[in-house]
């Protein structure tokens, strides 16, 4: 069984999914960090493949990626890097990133690729649902990779139950119109889109992510979902301080009461 | 190649392999909306009637179709210059923005942003909202912003916010990223002015039906000047490609009419300093769309070199990629020094100061053989922009 679905099975509530960038702040700390994550008692990582023009993320994921980049990070590195992945950690790892790279690796070995190193799901905004269905769902089945769909407030009823139709794993819900960091409380808007989601009884499982960033947003979200997910104010703590003993305290300030 | 094989975009957005919509779930029903009205927006009547006319009583259409006697007989050919250079801004681009800004008046929008490189299309939106009474916001590189300072303010005096871009290489690419995340986080009230024939389905469509209105006056003045409502050849440059769309657009479908692309090849295809796609790129996904684009082996988007910062640009118009795959179009590569030197010949044989992106469709004279033959230049835009350019460079 993908170790997704593991999660959701054992775990209804307060799943927490954290983002960090590939070879950020330093070019080898990926697994490092990806072992910190799972010892702090993450459910489950992600980790973002550094693209040149991230048009989805803010100056903060951006700056990462540029960082990550500058230092000869690569896909082909990053998937060198986790070659022992599944050695060290047992948790769900998702690779999230723009299509280019993916394509330019070669889209086939990079799904073969995928299921040898370990990761049980991608994210890749930029591929759309019709593209994905008519070109790459075969190859991801085939690896039992999952690719994971974004929804937002603005997608329409008929598109979430399509995209909920060809989901697996979980449905990323994007909290608002917004690119990744924006800081903001919930707003009562936020609330009826989430709670209009909710009252759709779909399949698939849901996490919120953009804009949450602490203890409280993550309450906040969970409420209306199975969790949430965390990425810029995870980079910023990196920036801050990116220590086992940093990172456990940050992950702990989400999760514990 | 066949006679039938048909160049325009099919319903899916693409031409041939490259095109599509690869843009975030967040933008998507921002192009949803557009790509399900554009076309039943443009086709009504009362919408043509007011392009029409702003064309014709603001911008000061149809452009001259000129026969240019003296190159003429310098290359032994009857060569036609399409004055797009003396449109209202200088350039060719205010027919695509005023074709957009009654697009968003038509969908209800309220605020319009755009990107701009070298500031032409920039000028052109900050004209257009001018125009409409409409709220403007324009992202420029901040690199670009310092070189191109004259269009900053040109752009501020007409009353558009400029935002500096900061992000990567604070170039074009990076505006057009600025200006998709402005839009990710607007998405109701605001529409996105894109300057040329890049970007997800519908705009490299859209964008060049707007610009098609070049090789539509091309037929009618080609037919009162010749008796004929062609040519056998088209030159046009091309960065990401709006002229040359709109220039060879009416003619995609006419094997007779040979289409060139002058590309830019900075200081040599065999150099870093480059931006000739077609020749360095590779295909792939730039702001929303699969094409040509030039990248490194990892899929990062490279950045790219031209003295003329309108053909500055790492990807292609995927019209373009696939007039190039196909062979329909022939692709040139012009260095800097050639496109200078074309922009002095034809300054000093027609009286007729190109803009640096125009001089490297010029320079494609000295490259094919046209003896005998009808071929019109897109003369792109007016060359007063670029004076600091020319004077740099000093060979005069």
């Amino acid at each position: 069984m993908n170790r997704i679905n593991e999660v959701f099975l054992k775990k209804k509530k307060r799943v927490l999914n954290i983002y960090f960038t590939a070879g950020y702040p330093k070019i080898d700390d990926t697994l490092r960090i990806a072992r910190a994550l799972e010892a702090a008692g993450v459910d489950i990582i992600e980790i973002g493949i550094p693209y040149s023009d991230p048009i989805a993320d803010g100056p903060t994921i951006q700056d990462s990626s540029q960082n990550a980049l500058d230092a000869g990070m690569s896909l082909k590195l990053l998937m060198r890097q986790l070659q022992d992945l599944r050695k060290y950690v047992n948790i769900p790892v998702i690779l999230m990133g723009y299509i280019n790279p993916v394509l330019q690796y070669g889209f086939t070995e990079f799904c073969q690729n995928c299921k040898k190193v370990g990761i049980d799901g991608v994210i890749l905004p930029d591929l759309p649902m019709q593209e994905y269905i008519e070109i790459y769902q075969q190859t991801f089945e085939k690896y039992g990779i999952y690719n994971i769909f974004l929804i937002t407030p603005q997608t329409s009823k008929q598109r979430v139950l399509q995209i909920n139709e060809a989901s697996k794993g979980f449905i990323y819900m994007v909290s608002s119109a917004s690119i990744t960091g924006a800081k903001q409380e919930i707003s009562q808007e936020q609330i009826d889109y989430f709670e209009c989601i909710q009252k759709m009884n779909l399949s698939v499982e849901r996490l919120i992510g953009f804009g949450i960033s602490n203890k409280e947003t993550f309450d906040n979200a969970c409420q209306y979902a199975s969790g949430a997910i965390i990425g810029s104010a995870f980079i910023n703590q990196l920036k801050k301080n990116n220590s086992d003993e940093a990172i456990s305290s940050f992950v702990g300030s989400i999760i514990n009461p | 190649m066949t006679s039938q094989e048909n160049y325009k975009v099919n319903s899916n957005g693409y031409y041939g392999k490259y095109g599509g919509a690869y843009v975030p779930e967040m933008l998507l029903p921002n192009i949803f909306e557009l790509q399900e009205n554009y076309l039943e927006i443009m086709n009504k009547s009362s919408f043509k009637k007011e392009f029409h006319y702003l064309l014709r009583d603001y911008v000061g259409r149809p452009t001259p179709l000129y026969l240019a006697h003296r190159m003429s007989e310098k290359y032994q050919a009857q060569i036609f210059l399409k004055r797009e250079d003396l449109c209202h801004t200088g350039a060719h681009k205010v027919n695509n923005t005023i074709g957009q800004i009654l697009l968003a008046k038509s969908l209800h929008k309220k605020k319009i942003i755009a990107e701009t490189g070298a500031g032409q299309h920039g000028v052109a939106t900050a004209t257009v909202c001018a125009l409409m009474g409409m709220e403007c916001i324009i992202y420029m590189g901040a690199v670009d912003m310092v070189r191109q300072r004259p269009n900053v303010e040109r752009m501020k005096i007409l009353g558009a916010e400029i935002r500096a871009a900061q992000s990567g290489s604070k170039t074009l690419k990076d505006a057009t990223n600025e200006a998709m995340r402005h839009w990710i986080n607007h998405p109701t009230d605001t529409h996105y002015i894109i300057g040329s024939v890049v970007g997800p389905h519908p705009y490299p469509d859209l964008v060049a039906r707007f610009q098609s209105v070049i090789s539509e006056e091309i037929k009618f003045q080609l037919n009162e000047q010749i008796g004929r409502d062609y040519p056998d050849m088209v030159i046009a440059c091309v960065g990401g490609g709006s002229n040359a769309a709109g220039a060879f657009y009416h003619y995609l479908d006419r094997s007779e009419v040979q289409l060139v692309a002058a590309e830019a090849a900075g200081l040599g295809i065999d150099h870093k300093k480059s931006a000739a796609t077609t020749f360095l790129g590779t295909e792939g996904i730039l702001h929303g769309s699969k094409t040509l684009l030039m990248q490194t082996p990892d899929g990062q988007v490279t950045e790219p070199y031209s003295i003329s910062a309108g053909l500055d640009y790492p990807g292609i118009g995927p019209l373009h990629a696939h007039l190039f795959d196909s062979e329909r179009a022939f692709f040139c590569a012009v260095t800097d020094e050639e496109a200078m030197h074309a922009g002095i010949a034809l300054s000093r044989l027609e009286g007729i100061i190109p803009a640096i992106e125009t001089a490297h469709a010029i320079s494609v004279l000295e490259k094919i053989e046209i003896k005998d033959k009808v071929v019109v230049i897109n003369v792109s835009g007016r060359g007063d922009k670029d004076l600091d350019t020319y004077i740099t460079w000093g060979k005069y």
